[in-house]
């Protein structure tokens, strides 16, 4: 087995970090690690945190976090926030609402860039969950970007999606609507100390009502004051009957069956993009080929047939 | 694909001043480099383990408080511990002059008192990374 590897598998944090970085710069050297890794996988109940931002998601995590060592549990935590689309860098600041846990073996938290990934999450975030878990951790959570309305692919990754509102974000029209509201397994609606508390969960439920077609299982929406640590131990709770009936219903296996096929689809996609963009040789035939479409030479859809012919030949 | 450079700006000490730090973290994110930020009041050990989570290539050190020369030195000595030493660690802050020797022996390769451009803190940075 690959050194990385067998390191991470002793849950030892060096190595878990340094291979989270190598995946993150797509380095090759990360791919042997992760092959090796995937076959002690799978153990780990991942939960998927999003909502708008300044919603309470950082805190709410640290809130659950606290809970699941009081468990005797271990967490491993991915907070992502947005990379700037002009400097390429980005000001990761979730775990300044995390540091309790700064020297708690049990809890490993990484801070990460979207790096140009538009659905809320990072581009490495499937390979830093299976560090995670293969590191031991019983418990990984992944805090999405603040999200707007349509940031949505954490459900790809998540077992348990969890959609954090707050009150006074819009009438009942706003939750009606596609997009985030439609993702959740559980409904949280943080900061439930302000006005208008009793409307926005009256509003959810409602949709809920509407919108869920499930008969087995209907969408919890609970609230939780999560500076004052209220509502959390509900929440566990919900998190908890949530697992149990994904075991139950075989929703599990189809879950994961799609997180992997996400996965899959994103491997691909990652080495076809830095084959075609990064090789030297394609470069200067794409350059020639943007500048033929500028001067009205040639049309894009040309222009894509003619690099994609060099690759598929 | 270009590899980014880490930094963790940390607050240690008791003093409540993060301005400066702020300031810093942005210009470096403007600078194109992914900035953690730990808040207030972090101890050497928090610092030091929180740099190995994220992996970073840098630790920025702000601190007000004139207890500079134990916490610093707290942070380097720790660094070695961890087999992090080729990791840059970098202060700012009000530091006395005198102070600046003792801490570069000690580890801390770039000192920033206050007046000190932006942009001298990015280059130092960019041409002393050592991973």
């Amino acid at each position: 087995m690959n050194d990385i590897a067998s390191r991470i598998l002793k849950g030892d944090p060096r190595s878990v970090a340094r291979l989270i970085t190598l995946a993150e710069n797509n380095s090759l050297e990360a791919t042997d690690a992760m092959k090796d890794i995937h076959f002690h996988t799978g153990d780990a109940h991942v939960i998927g945190i999003t909502g708008v931002m300044g919603s309470g998601k950082s805190t709410l995590i640290c809130e659950l976090t606290r809970e699941y060592r009081k468990q005797g549990l271990e967490v491993g935590i991915i907070a992502i926030d947005p990379t700037s689309p002009f400097s390429g860098g980005a000001l990761l600041g979730d775990r300044i609402r995390m540091m309790e846990f700064a020297t708690d073996n049990g809890v490993f938290i990484r801070s990460m860039g979207t790096r140009g990934m538009l659905g809320g999450l990072t581009t490495a975030v499937y390979d830093v969950v299976e560090i995670l878990d293969a590191a031991g951790k019983d418990i990984v959570i992944v805090e999405t970007v603040g999200v707007g309305q349509a940031e949505i692919d954490v459900i790809k990754i998540a077992d348990t999606t969890i959609v954090v509102l707050v009150p006074g974000l819009g009438d009942s029209i706003q939750t009606i609507k596609a997009g985030v509201m439609e993702i959740a397994d559980i409904y949280v609606v943080n900061k439930a100390d302000r006005s208008g508390v009793e409307q926005t969960v009256a509003e959810v439920e409602s949709l809920v009502d509407i919108a869920c077609t499930n008969k087995d299982r209907k969408t919890p929406v609970l609230t939780t004051i999560s500076k004052e640590s209220k509502g959390v131990a509900e929440l566990i709770d919900e998190i908890d009957k949530h697992k149990k009936y994904l075991k139950k219903s075989k929703m599990f296996e189809v879950q994961r069956r799609k997180r992997y096929e996400a996965e899959l689809v994103e491997i691909i996609r990652k080495r076809l993009m830095n084959f075609i963009f990064d090789e030297s040789k394609f470069k200067v035939k794409i350059e020639t080929l943007i500048d033929q479409i500028s001067n009205k030479e040639l049309d894009p859809y040309t222009a894509a047939d003619e690099i994609l012919g060099k690759i598929l030949r | 694909m270009e590899r980014k450079i880490r930094v963790l700006i940390a607050k240690p000490g008791l003093d409540g001043h993060d301005r400066g730090a702020k300031i810093v973290a942005r210009a470096l994110r403007d600078a194109g480099m992914e900035v953690v930020y730990t808040g207030l009041h972090q101890t050497a050990d928090m610092i030091v383990k929180t740099a190995v989570q994220e992996d970073v290539d840098v630790i920025g050190l702000s601190l007000l408080s004139g207890a500079h020369m134990t916490l610093f030195m707290d942070v380097t000595r720790l660094l070695k511990g961890k087999d992090m030493e080729d990791v840059l660690v970098v202060g700012g802050g009000v530091i006395p002059e005198e102070d600046i020797p003792t801490l570069k022996k000690a580890g801390i390769a770039g000192v920033f008192g206050p007046g000190t451009h932006i942009e001298e803190i990015v280059d130092f940075i960019r041409k002393n990374v050592k991973r």
